[in-house]
């Protein structure tokens, strides 16, 4: 099982994963990205380029069934406007094995941060809105996986 | 080209894409952002830091001196910030 959604609604964790426990293995594994209250941040909103967003998602799936013996996988992320505390991102994996899982959803989530094309925005409670920078600490997690 | 930008850089250009007849010397994407720079003071501003820039042909990833070749799709944008 493969899934990719994007999603301008919010993303309910138990439908993000569904289906993952159902695939006759021992392990399902998830990572939740929430949206944070940093220094004032009352939302944030996130662009994405239609198309090579699903594309370069399923690629990432695709990589890693082949290097995990996986039962499935899924990513859901949303766009548009997510008040902080809503989940941005639900990233989850099923295998017969926790490794296997586990290192998956670790190499989806950290992946995902440097090869997918999102752009976040930071909105504060006094009108003013900032572009996210891109932090070097996720290019070092992204590419302990090449 | 089809020209597309995200971000910051569609908000210093006013326009989220646009097509462009880009001039015969121009080759790689190196070219189209030093030519695409000289076209309005926000596509100025937009390209002044290229090391603060991400390029896509055809929605694939690719680096500053890649081709244009056949392309049909430029995207520009910032280093990306999702998850």
């Amino acid at each position: 099982m493969k899934r990719v959604l994007i999603s301008g609604e919010p993303i309910s964790e138990e439908v993000a994963l569904s289906g993952l426990s159902d695939l006759g293995g021992g392990a399902v594994s998830s990572f939740t990205g929430i949206s944070r209250d940093d220094g004032g941040v009352t939302a944030i909103e996130l662009e994405h380029y239609p198309g090579m967003t699903e594309s370069s998602l399923l690629r990432l799936i695709d990589e890693a069934f082949a290097r995990w013996a996986l039962l499935g996988a899924a990513i859901v992320h949303r766009i548009g406007r997510v008040a902080v505390g809503e989940p941005v991102v639900v990233v989850g994996a099923a295998s017969r094995h926790r490794a296997d899982a586990l290192e998956a959803t670790a190499f989806l989530i950290d992946r995902l941060k440097t090869d997918a094309p999102f752009w976040k925005k930071e909105h504060y409670a006094d009108g003013m809105s900032v572009w996210v920078d891109a932090k070097s600490s996720d290019d070092d997690r992204s590419s302990r996986w090449s | 080209m089809r020209l597309v930008y995200f971000a910051a850089v569609r908000e210093a250009i006013g326009v989220a894409s646009e097509t462009c007849d880009l001039p015969a010397h121009v080759r790689n994407i190196h070219d189209a952002i030093h030519w695409l720079a000289s076209q309005s003071p926000g596509h100025a501003l937009a390209f002044q830091d290229k090391a603060r820039l991400r390029f896509a042909l055809d929605q694939a990833m690719v680096p500053l001196d890649a081709a244009l070749g056949d392309a049909h799709e430029l995207a520009i944008f910032p280093p990306v910030t999702g998850g």
